[in-house]
Order: C-alpha cells, then structure tokens, then sequence
C-alpha cells in the first residue's frame, strides 16, 4: 500500500470512531492502534490476574463464613476479567502464550497496587471499597471505547464490579462500628491504601503522556485528574459515614469549586513501585510465574489426554 | 515451555428458552469438555445462560470486511423487499 492509500484509510477509520461506530477484529485499523490496545488490554487483564493475589492471601482465614463466600466469589470474578480481556486482546492477533511471557518477563506493566501487602483482615475491607472504587471509575467509561470486544469486556467487567466495592465498604462498616481495636484496623487499612489508591488513577494531567490519542480512540474519555477528583469527592463522605478518617490534612471541602482539596500525592513513591521497587513486586511475580511453570505438567497431561480420546474416537468410527 | 498450548474455544451462551445462542466471548480448553466447563465457570457465574455452545475458533469461517461492499451492498438498492416499498390507499387498514 502507498503512503498515500494508508493516510487516507487512517482518515476514513478516525472518521468512524468520530461517528462512534466500533471498530471489530477483522476491520483494517491502523498499526499504532493495535500495538496501543494490546498494550492497554494485556496489562489491564495482567492486573486482574496479579489483583487475585493479595486478596487470595485471607481467604482461607476470612472471620465468618459469610466473608467467606463473598472474598472467594470476588476473587473468582477477578480471575474472569483477566480472561474477558485476554481473550478480547487476542482477537488482535496475539497469543495468550505471548501476554504470559510479557507479564512474567516483566515486559509488561500491572496495576501497582497490587505490590502493597495485605497485612490483616481490614485490608480485604479497604481494597473491596478503594481498590474497585478506584477502578470501577476508571472502567466505566471504557464500556463504550471504540474497539468492539474491549467494549463488551468491559460491560461483563463492571456489572460485576459493583458487589466487590459493596462487599469491601460492608466489611469497613463492620469493623469501623465494632470494638475499638476493630476500629483501628479499619482505619490503620485506610491510611495505608488511601493515599495508592488516589495514585490508581494515573499520573497527573501534566504528567501523563498518551493522553490526546487515547481520548480520540475513547480509550480515555476524562483526564486522570478528572477521576482522581471524581474518587476523592464520592469517597470522603463514605469515609466520614462510618466515623473513618481520611489521612490527609490537607483535605478540605472547597465550597466555591463544589469539590474537596486535597494534598500532595507522592509521586516518588508510585514511581517507584512502578520500577519494581514496590514492598511485593517481587512476591507478585515469584506467585504468577511460580504457578504457571508448576501447573506445566497439568496442562501437558491435559493435553496429553484430550489427543488420546480423539484418536481412540477416531479409531471407533473407522 | 509447553509442547503444545490449549486451542482456542468461541464460547454461545442461550440465556434463557426462547432465546437464540449468542456469541459471549472465547476460552482455551484442552479439549471441548473442559471447554464446556470452563465456559460455564467464566461466563455463567451469575445465572446468565441455560444453554452453552463451544466450538473451535479454527472452525469457524468469517466474512472478510473488506469484501463487505460486494458482500452487503447489493441489498442496499433493493427497497422493493421492503412493505414500504408498496403504494397502498389510506383507507386500506392492517395491512
Ligand atoms: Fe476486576
Ligand atoms: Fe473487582
């Protein structure tokens, strides 16, 4: 294809996003937007694979079995919004043996919250009610992007979202209403993942470079900063409801902007544990890679199995 | 690294009687049992089908977009398939 062809199918393709028609696997698109929705997709599904991890940690040790059940069946669900979204990044082409590879050789990126560690019970708490809070505003716009299988993941994704952020705040409640020891817990959670959670929504305005082609493909639809003050303003009064204090002193109701103000996030810190250099990015990985290399043999025999019925099927009918 | 990887699966979900199998997404499954299983667990966890269809990606065929002109248009200038195409009198009713 000439240059001058290309161009033009670029233009005409912008042009049915412009017009909000989706664009399916087998439609031309342009090199740059595949590249950028495998990478966007493959480490969204990466960080509901890892997101499994610290959470799985309390579920044999939920306090009833009422947690129990609701603990498990979330992280089930996040098991399934890995393969919602790995399968509709593969219909781009790529193979789910390749997104392994880059996740586990540390090529790809995952959602850094997830290498902070879960050191009690209140901590299944404050990921439930923060953790999804955070990402739910994030994905809810991303149910009408313009790539038809990304969309569609996502609607599947958060009508289930919601019961995760519920069963989080329900546990909050709980503690935040039951002894004080309780009550600590809770609010030792918040302070510990208020501050990861704000970061969860992306790097400032300033800061945050593939900005402008993502709100044109709709894979962004509001700024990071948008979001971030979207979380902030539907999270503080549900923080004060059940006598929870946000752990920053700069936090203030600003009744001109109709929004709160709040303080400087460290953006050391969230650089940092993107780096690696997290309290659990190495635990994390060790996890997945661990049991991905162990499970070989399953997935062999498996394997193994399946091609021994169809020849002996095969041998029937003949 | 594994010999050979689990094959692709295309996952139909019927979510209730009377209503036609819809295409809901795909999973990898050594074979169609476990693709069956695997479909059920990932994509009826909330009492979303009564019905599950799995079939090979490799099986399926699919029209080329590209082809859609030659494919699709030539339906586009054929109103008379249409009622509306028809002239009838205002006073003829249910019709
Ligand atoms: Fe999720
Ligand atoms: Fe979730």
């Amino acid at each position: 294809m000439s240059e001058e062809q290309i161009k033009n199918l670029e233009a005409q393709f912008e042009a049915r996003i412009a017009r909000d028609e989706k664009i399916e696997p087998k439609d031309w698109m342009p090199e740059k937007y595949r590249k950028t929705h495998i990478r966007q997709m493959s480490q969204h599904a990466h960080s509901e694979i890892v997101g499994m991890l610290p959470e799985g940690n309390w579920i044999t040790r939920a306090p009833s079995l009422r947690r129990k059940v609701a603990l498990l069946a979330k992280v089930q669900d996040e098991a399934g919004h890995g393969l919602y979204l790995y399968s509709a990044c593969e219909t781009l082409g790529v193979s789910r043996e390749e997104l392994y590879e880059q996740l586990h050789s540390g090529k790809a990126k995952y959602s850094s919250i997830f290498n902070y560690p879960t050191i009690t019970w209140a901590d299944m708490g404050a990921i439930g009610w923060l953790v999804d809070g955070a990402a739910i505003i994030n994905q809810v716009p991303l149910c009408n992007t313009s790539y038809g299988p990304y969309a569609r993941a996502m609607v599947r994704v958060c009508k289930e979202e919601s019961f995760h952020q519920r069963q989080g705040y329900e546990i909050m409640i709980k503690l935040a209403n039951g002894t004080p020891e309780q009550k600590e817990l809770a609010q030792d959670a918040l302070n510990r993942w208020w501050w990861p959670s704000l970061m969860m929504l992306g790097p400032t305005d300033a800061e945050s470079i593939h900005t402008e082609q993502s709100m044109k493909w709709k894979l962004k639809r509001k700024s990071n900063d948008d979001l971030r003050q979207q979380f902030i303003d539907q999270t503080v009064p549900q923080a004060e409801l059940i006598g929870l204090t946000i752990p920053d002193a700069d936090l203030k109701w600003n009744e001109e902007k109709g929004v709160y103000d709040f303080g400087e996030i460290d953006w050391d810190e969230f650089w940092q544990v993107v780096k690696g250099h997290g309290p659990m990015n190495k635990e994390r990985m060790k996890a997945r890679v661990d049991a991905w290399e162990e499970g070989e043999w399953v997935r062999d025999a498996a394997m193994a199995y399946a091609e021994k019925k169809h020849t002996s099927l095969k041998k029937e009918v003949s | 690294m594994s010999t050979k990887n689990w094959p692709l699966w295309e996952v139909f979900v019927r979510s209730k009687n009377g209503l036609e199998h819809r295409h809901c997404g795909s999973l990898h499954a050594a074979d169609e049992e476990m693709a069956l299983e695997n479909a059920r667990d990932v994509y009826t966890r909330r009492s979303e089908g009564v019905s599950i269809w799995v079939v090979e990606s490799k099986h399926i065929t699919a029209s080329n977009p590209e082809n859609n002109g030659e494919m699709f248009e030539p339906a586009h200038d054929k109103v008379y398939r249409h009622p509306t195409f028809y002239d009838l009198p205002d006073e003829v009713k249910h019709m």
